[in-house]
């Protein structure tokens, strides 16, 4: 029973990270409607951002963090304005093969700069004690985030790492905000009005290029945000880093209704839980092929994702 | 001067040439009417006007700004609204947020308020829908909302691109008055449509529009009595 919670809290934690990175495909297909499919990348390169200035003596973790945001923030823009800004109006494909050549460039750059050789991801929580859930006898259940268990032999039930639990965490409180201020702030409902009708958005006096400059960068500093939560669990980062996560993410975007923010939300959870779950009952190798698999099921069942709208064309 | 000079304007589409080198202009407090066939360039005028199409060449003067060359979402602050063909209200928002939306480039919070109890007061069922979505709104009261999002943006001149297109004929002579109301507080109206008769009969002046060109123009009554156009437009 406990190893179920166990695994049920590792897939949460996943699937919060699965969920901020889906949050940037879902906000950028809303508005540009186009799959940036150079998003996964973006974590690579605020992973490797982290890195390097988390090894200098002089920066403290948080200020490594902040680094990591606005570089992918700023690379978010900038390949914004360059790849994909003079696109405007061109076929998709057209941006999709952009988005992909925007991809490979990102990894290559990395490669030459970084190596492919693997590198240890110091975690932001390190020598942070685990949390531990102990049963006193019927007593109800005690966190405690002693090293030294003040329950002497009593063996904990369950553990759950700081990186674990910050995970959650951080990516409730972000998605949190977000969803207030897509909701309250002008500037979120100028974003709500582009995804619907950029022409009508227009009309109202909104400055469209910027609100699409607006939501890559909130994409993009999202992408950041995951990646050292994700370099912090997962410690090891490459030039690869990015891509598995980026298609999982965006698997559950289309999983959750592309365009749908809290569709993702839900779709980037439900993954995880599911990917986790499946490694610890199934197969670990096979657990990949079941969430495509999953997803294959919930688009025959359900084309539009799970809170996606139909769109309806009127003529 | 006029409020609104359009001079020389030529729009295409790729290689089709949509508006031929039209010229008109409306002067304050007037209701103008474009009339015309299906693809006759009515639209492609209004959106021209408001940023949304490119001009291939000529000039679109509004209180003497030019603008050919302003983007659209700096328009509207200047004293132009738009209501767009088949209402383009933003469904999933609620009635409140598109009207706010209609406000976006104006700041005093008062003063948004007293226009959106401006609005509410001129359509009664606007307020109360207000926190219903949008897309849930019958095609009149969708209507309704879409001139009440251009009203509030207080506009000196408001363009109205076939307002009574899809509704019942109750509907239609509810929104013509509207328009007329809208008229008598103030406010410019440069009216598309297809119902010509009813345009012709709210209106001070018309244009008729044929295949990007203007073949006839003048008095709103005079047009009326005219044979071409009754033959043409007014299916008499």
């Amino acid at each position: 029973m406990m190893s179920f919670v166990s695994y049920l809290v590792n897939g949460l934690s996943l699937g919060s990270i699965y969920a901020l990175i889906a949050l940037g495909y879902t906000m950028v297909y809303g508005i540009a409607k186009m799959l940036n499919f150079a998003h996964g990348d973006i974590i690579m390169v605020g992973g490797y951002a982290a890195l390097i200035t988390m090894a200098t003596t002089w920066c403290p973790v948080w200020l490594a963090i902040v680094i990591a945001v606005v570089v992918c923030t700023v690379l978010g823009v900038v390949i914004e304005k360059v790849a994909y800004k003079p696109l405007r109006g061109a076929p998709p494909l057209a941006v999709l093969i952009t988005a992909i050549g925007v991809s490979y460039l990102l990894q290559n750059v990395a490669l030459l700069t970084q190596t492919a050789n693997p590198k240890t991801f110091t975690s932001i929580a390190a020598g942070a004690p685990p949390f531990l859930l102990v049963f006193e006898g019927k007593a109800p259940l005690f966190f405690t985030a002693a090293a030294d268990s003040p329950y002497g032999d009593l063996k904990p039930v369950l553990t759950i790492s700081m990186e674990t639990f910050l995970a959650i965490v951080v990516s409730i409180v972000i998605m949190v905000l977000l969803t207030l201020f897509i909701n309250k702030t002008k500037a979120g409902k100028a974003m709500l009005a582009c995804s619907e009708d950029k022409g009508a958005a227009q009309l109202m006096g909104i400055n469209v290029n910027g609100t699409i400059t607006l939501t890559f960068a909130i994409g993009s500093a999202l992408a950041a945000v995951a990646a050292v939560l994700m370099c912090s669990t997962y410690p090891q980062i490459t030039p690869y880093t990015g891509s598995m996560p980026g298609i999982k993410a965006f698997v559950a975007a289309v999983f959750g209704g592309i365009g749908s923010i809290p569709g993702a939300m839900i779709g980037g959870v439900l993954l995880g839980v599911i990917e986790q779950l499946s490694k610890a009952y199934i197969s670990s190798q096979l657990s990949d092929a079941i969430v495509f698999l999953v997803l294959i099921i919930v688009l025959v069942v359900r084309p539009t994702g799970i809170l996606g709208r139909k769109i309806n064309e009127k003529v | 001067m006029s409020m609104l000079e359009i001079q020389d304007l030529e729009v295409y589409y790729g290689a089709i040439n949509a508006i031929k080198g039209i010229s008109f202009n409306v002067e304050q407090g007037e209701i103008i009417a474009l009339i015309g066939a299906n693809g006759a360039g009515k639209t492609t005028i209004l959106h021209t006007i408001t940023g949304l199409v490119a001009a291939k060449h000529g000039s679109i003067r509004f209180n003497d700004k030019e603008l050919t060359k302003t983007p659209a979402h700096k328009i509207v602050s200047m004293g132009m609204a738009h209501v767009p063909e088949g209402r383009r209200v933003f469904a999933q928002l609620s009635v409140y947020e598109n009207l706010m939306l209609g406000a976006y480039t104006r700041k005093d919070k008062a003063e948004i308020n007293e226009s959106i109890e401006r609005v509410y007061e001129r359509f009664p069922r606007l307020k109360e829908r207000r926190s219903q979505s949008a897309g849930t709104l019958s095609g009149g009261e969708q209507q309704m909302l879409a001139m009440g999002r251009a009203l509030m943006s207080k506009p000196s001149i408001i363009l109205m691109d076939e307002p009574s297109m899809g509704l019942s004929p109750l509907y239609v002579s509810e929104i013509f008055d509207i328009i007329q109301e809208i008229n008598k507080s103030g406010t410019t109206v440069l009216l598309v449509e297809q119902n010509a008769k009813k345009a012709l009969s709210i209106a001070n002046r018309a244009y008729v529009l044929e295949t990007g060109n203007i073949a006839l123009s003048g008095d709103a009554h005079e047009l009326m009595d005219n044979e071409q156009v009754k033959k043409a437009y007014l299916g008499e």
